[in-house]
């Protein structure tokens, strides 16, 4: 086991710079999750940790020792691919034990490690079928096996999920959960889903254009987002952003105005002050709109769709030309275009400057 | 459904019935070689054309073996055809698997120059070829002369090229994590992926050295180190030309490739439409 840390990382394909100074902390025996949107370079920088990547710029160093220059293989650590990347003309056996046999390991420690890595995962029953003969969960069994059995440093895995249908995805997603407890080893997963980055992990890491947005607790990031762009990117359904416009500022708060509804108006406490008539956004979870009177103000929205999921209702709505997402428990009676009236209360809302900067 | 499953049938019908003769136009050469190998040379030339096989085939075999040894052509062209197949399918899967897989300064220039290549006929490169091979390296009558000029195939580099191409590099990846070394990866993992493609080069490879004919005329034309080709060529002098002779010849150079080709025409079909699609 082993903890990471990345220092001042760049990487540049050509003229083009795609990781800009990536700094990071992983402690030994976390599991941590890089998500971000498409093209943000969070398998890039996953990929430079396993050493298929060159580091650019800065170092990457792997239980205190720097290992820019260093094999993949010689980094003690094991990667799952998106794709499994199982050898198609091997059975599992052989994919699992591939890898030892080809660096000359000991058959007897061979196959223990496979035995182990097989009980854990229950595939004793595959041993002797090819890839092709598996289902998707079980090529991504396979393919977490095969990285068991190298007893690494430290787990990589690269949306290891995203080609499993939605079922088996939370399915496995527990069981690398488990997986974790049982091993306790350094795990760094990739992932464009904010819904397995808020299950699994223990520290998240928000990427956006190559750049760490913010990195913390799942429950830090929802609850203390830096900016709009975290706010927005973490929760499912994602916040909700209104714009405003700062009306008063005084006595360490602020009142801001909607601009979509100018008589909205919301008093919030904030340490940075910024003057009168200054845009804002706004920001509130759909769960956090409570029932009419009972928040701060209270915002009129005309109702597009209602989608009744039993013990809640999504409400997808409209104020002006804004749109808007309101989670409300068993609300059954919002049918098309209906005026609906929620409270807004100022303690769950958020405030962003016009660079998408938390205003705190 | 019913009337579904008659148009269908109808289809087939109609479609068989324009196949047929198109069919029946190219079979009827080979089928005339072989009726043309069992008849004497004055029943060749008898106006009224025969269509079924006579019996003189042993006698014209028997002429081909006196005047042009063709068991020992045959031989040396089986040989050539095997030996080259196995050595140009590794080099040009080395070469393919480096083209697809690494990237080095040059790379997109040597692809450049490879491809350059294909556009080159024969006929342009064959004369400085043969004054290398001949003069230079006196190799001529030889069996390097007849294996190594050709080994280097343009064509089956990039066919090669395209199928590690196709594979995705993940898998490669894994086992660089893994630890396992470059040519390894190239030995246990790339090329037994690569299989189909290397069957249809293979057999590829193999006509093509078979069917070899200006090479081999140029360079080996000694007795005794002919190709089965350029044997057969002997037998058409300037007063004297045994056509029974020719077309036994001809019969024993087509048969081999007719049973290959029956036998391996799913990997020559797959491996030509994977390098036309793909």
């Amino acid at each position: 086991m082993a903890g990471l840390t990345l220092t001042n990382v760049v990487k540049r394909f050509g003229a083009l710079q795609v990781v800009h100074g990536a700094n990071l902390e992983i402690a030994d025996g976390e599991f941590v999750v890089f998500v971000g949107p498409s093209g943000c370079g969070k398998s890039t920088l996953l990929r430079m940790i396993a050493g298929l990547e060159d580091v650019s710029g800065g170092e990457i160093a792997i239980d205190g020792t720097v290992v820019n220059d260093v094999e993949p293989a010689e980094r003690r650590i094991a990667m799952v691919f998106q794709s499994y990347a199982l050898y198609p003309h091997m059975t599992v056996r052989r994919n699992l034990s591939f890898g030892l046999q080809m660096n000359g390991n000991p058959k007897e420690d061979t196959e223990r490690r496979i035995a182990h890595a097989a009980d854990i995962l229950q595939i004793n029953e595959l041993m002797d079928r090819r890839p092709a003969q598996l289902s998707g969960g079980q090529r991504q069994r396979v393919a977490i096996g095969r990285a068991i059995v190298r007893e690494p440093q430290v787990f990589l895995f690269d949306e290891p999920l995203s080609n499993l249908d939605a079922e088996l995805r939370v399915q496995m997603r527990v069981e690398i959960s488990k997986l974790h407890k049982q091993l306790g080893t350094t795990m760094i997963y990739v992932t464009h889903d904010q819904t397995e980055a808020m299950t699994l992990a223990d520290k998240i890491v928000v990427l956006r254009a190559g750049r760490i947005e913010q990195v913390g607790a799942p429950l830090d990031l929802y609850d203390d987002p830096a900016n709009q762009f975290v706010a927005g990117f973490v929760g499912s359904p994602k916040m909700n952003f209104l714009k405003g416009r700062v009306e008063a500022v005084g006595g360490g708060s602020i009142t801001v105005s909607l601009i979509a509804d100018p008589s909205v108006r919301l008093t919030m406490p904030v340490n940075s002050m910024p003057a009168e008539g200054t845009p804002v956004t706004l920001g509130i979870r759909p769960e956090h709109f409570t029932d009419a009177g009972a928040g701060n103000a209270d915002l009129k929205v005309a109702v597009d769709v209602a989608e009744h999921l039993g013990h809640t209702s999504y409400i997808y709505a409209s104020v002006a030309d804004e749109a808007l997402i309101i989670e409300r428990p068993e609300t059954r009676h919002s049918g098309h275009r209906q005026d609906f009236t929620v409270g807004l209360p100022a303690r769950r809302c958020f405030l962003f400057d016009a660079d998408g900067q938390r205003l705190r | 459904m019913k009337s579904k499953s008659r148009s269908l049938l109808m289809r087939r019908l109609a479609l068989h019935a324009a196949l047929t003769p198109l069919a029946i136009i190219w079979l009827f050469p080979l089928w005339m070689m072989f009726v043309f190998s069992t008849m004497p040379d004055y029943g060749i030339f008898n106006p009224d054309i025969v269509l079924w096989p006579s019996t003189n085939f042993v006698e014209n075999f028997n002429v081909l073996q006196t005047e042009t040894n063709f068991l020992r052509a045959m031989f040396i062209s089986i040989t050539v055809a095997v030996i080259y197949t196995v050595l140009s399918v590794m080099l040009t899967s080395m070469a393919g698997w480096a083209l697809a897989r690494y990237r080095f300064a040059g790379r997109s220039i040597v692809i450049a120059i490879i491809l350059g290549t294909i556009t080159l006929p024969f006929a342009v490169v064959v004369i400085p070829q043969f004054i290398m091979v001949a003069r230079e390296f006196k190799l001529a009558n030889s069996w390097v002369a007849l294996i190594v000029p050709p080994l280097f195939n343009s064509l089956g580099v990039l066919f090669m090229r395209q199928a590690f191409s196709m594979m995705p590099s993940e898998l490669f990846d894994a086992a660089r994590v893994e630890g396992v070394k470059e040519w390894r990866i190239f030995l246990h993992i790339a090329l037994p992926l690569a299989r189909p493609t290397m069957a249809a080069l293979s057999i590829i490879l193999f006509l093509a050295s078979w069917n070899n004919y200006l090479w081999p005329l140029l360079i080996n034309s000694k007795p005794g180190m002919m190709t089965a080709p350029v044997a057969l060529g002997t037998l058409i002098g300037i007063t004297k030309v045994s056509w029974g002779g020719i077309m036994a010849g001809a019969v024993l150079l087509t048969a081999p490739i007719l049973v290959v080709f029956i036998f391996l025409q799913r990997h020559f079909i797959s491996g030509i439409a994977a390098g036309a699609i793909k």
